[in-house]
């Protein structure tokens, strides 16, 4: 009996290696990407927000905050400073991350940020223009990204697409951001 | 019969001691000295309290230990970001003064090995200071010695808290030596690309509440040419 309660230690201690090896303690969730060839090079993604429904927070000093009951930092250094975080969709609707726009007043030139984190992914950094262009959309560039994003450059135009369908229980509308890839030359080895 | 109840009693055991044995390896993640400890650039450090509750608001799925703040969050349920948290928070300076805002967002990382001492995360912080410019970081984080030193030790415990002083660089990567990669989005920072690291100061930690006391400092290594602010600077 002895022998077997050994072995059956020598057992467990593989088992329990093996079941630790085996299985993956973390899976994240990937859905699959949907992804495009664009013109003249590069690759485009389509992520939107629905908006309020994907709003995780919003607080600013000109602005009504939410979730009822966040406090937002009653700080002279903040004046000018406005943040939100959303979830992110691409586009069959479903949720694939977390982004962040934050918005402040620099002196006298405005700074408008994107962050964008796709879990089994990687994340984006996006410099928007604050200004916007004709068509009321704004372009931002690709300032760098994370693991599978990360030696990407390109852009991103972020639009506002109000809802016109008239259903009573429709969004107030949505954030379509369209962001374009493109790879960066890599340096050639010496 | 008496067999079949030695080889589980076995079994058992043996899982046991293999759970202590990878717990309790002092070999697994052993934390090294911060290369930003002995750097001569300037750097910037900001601290921030690591409880949610502080937070300007915090979200998770809703079913962890740490709950969302404030309640009304939106909690981020869907199974894409079921394993992510975010958090928008106040960053101080050296003076404590409100030296700005940061967000950050993290999500468990599928290279999670706890065979070889890595409970990993794949975080960003997006953090702007007024008047200076804007950072992305971007960091993988260890919370092995975490996990290890605090929530073990917590769980033990009879009242399933954890009181003490832990100090730990939660930051292992990306850069080779152990640090985050800091891009530079606007400002004084525009263009730069910095080196990293994130720390965490715990004092008390509850089962059900998860930390309820404990503070955490980004360390930011400025380019040398980078005039750094005499509130936030350390050299």
């Amino acid at each position: 009996m002895i022998k077997t309660f050994i072995f059956g230690i020598l057992l467990g201690i593989a088992a329990a290696a093996g079941a630790l090896y085996a299985v993956p303690a973390v899976d994240q969730y990937r859905e699959a990407s949907i992804i495009t060839v664009a013109q003249n090079g590069g690759n485009s993604e389509i992520f939107h927000i629905n908006v309020p429904i994907d709003r995780v927070m919003a607080g600013g000093p000109d602005q009504a905050v939410m979730p009822l009951g966040l406090e937002w930092p009653d700080d002279e250094i903040l004046g000018s400073v406005s943040t939100e975080i959303f979830k992110v969709r691409n586009a069959r609707d479903s949720v694939i991350g977390i982004a962040a726009r934050t918005a402040a007043r620099e002196g006298e030139s405005p700074i408008l940020d994107w962050i964008i984190h796709l879990p089994a992914r990687g994340s984006i950094y996006v410099n928007m223009n604050p200004v916007a262009e004709v068509g009321g959309h704004r372009i931002g560039e690709i300032r760098t990204g994370s693991r599978e994003l990360s030696g990407l450059s390109g852009f991103v135009t972020e639009r506002w697409v109000a809802d016109t369908s008239g259903e009573a229980d429709a969004h107030a509308g949505r954030i379509e951001l369209s962001a374009k890839y493109i790879a960066r030359q890599q340096e050639p080895r010496e | 019969m008496k067999y079949l109840v030695a080889l589980i009693a076995g079994l058992l055991v043996g899982a046991t001691v293999f759970g202590l044995g990878i717990i309790y390896n002092p070999f697994l993640s052993k934390q090294g000295l911060s290369p930003l400890a002995v750097t001569d650039a300037p750097t910037i450090t900001l601290a921030f309290s690591a409880v949610a509750t502080e937070s300007i608001a915090y979200s998770n799925d809703g079913e962890s230990n740490v709950a969302p703040h404030p309640d009304k969050v939106l909690q981020l349920w869907e199974q894409t970001v079921r394993q992510t948290s975010a958090m928008a928070t106040v960053l101080r300076d050296g003076r404590n003064q409100t030296a700005g805002i940061g967000i950050k967002i993290s999500s468990a990382a599928d290279e999670t090995d706890f065979l070889s001492g890595r409970a990993l995360f794949n975080s960003i912080w997006y953090v702007y200071l007024p008047g200076r410019g804007a950072l992305f970081i971007e960091e993988t984080e260890n919370y092995w010695e975490y996990l290890r030193d605090i929530v073990v030790p917590g769980y033990r415990s009879s009242g399933n808290i954890w009181a003490g002083s832990w100090l730990g660089n939660t930051t292992v990567g990306p850069g080779a030596l152990g640090t985050a990669k800091v891009t530079g989005g606007s400002g004084e920072f525009t263009g730069a690309e910095m080196l990293g690291v994130e720390s965490l100061s715990v004092r008390a930690w509850k089962a059900d509440k998860g930390v309820v006391a404990a503070e955490g400092r980004l360390i930011i290594e400025l380019p040398a040419d980078t005039l750094a602010d005499a509130s936030t600077e350390d050299r």
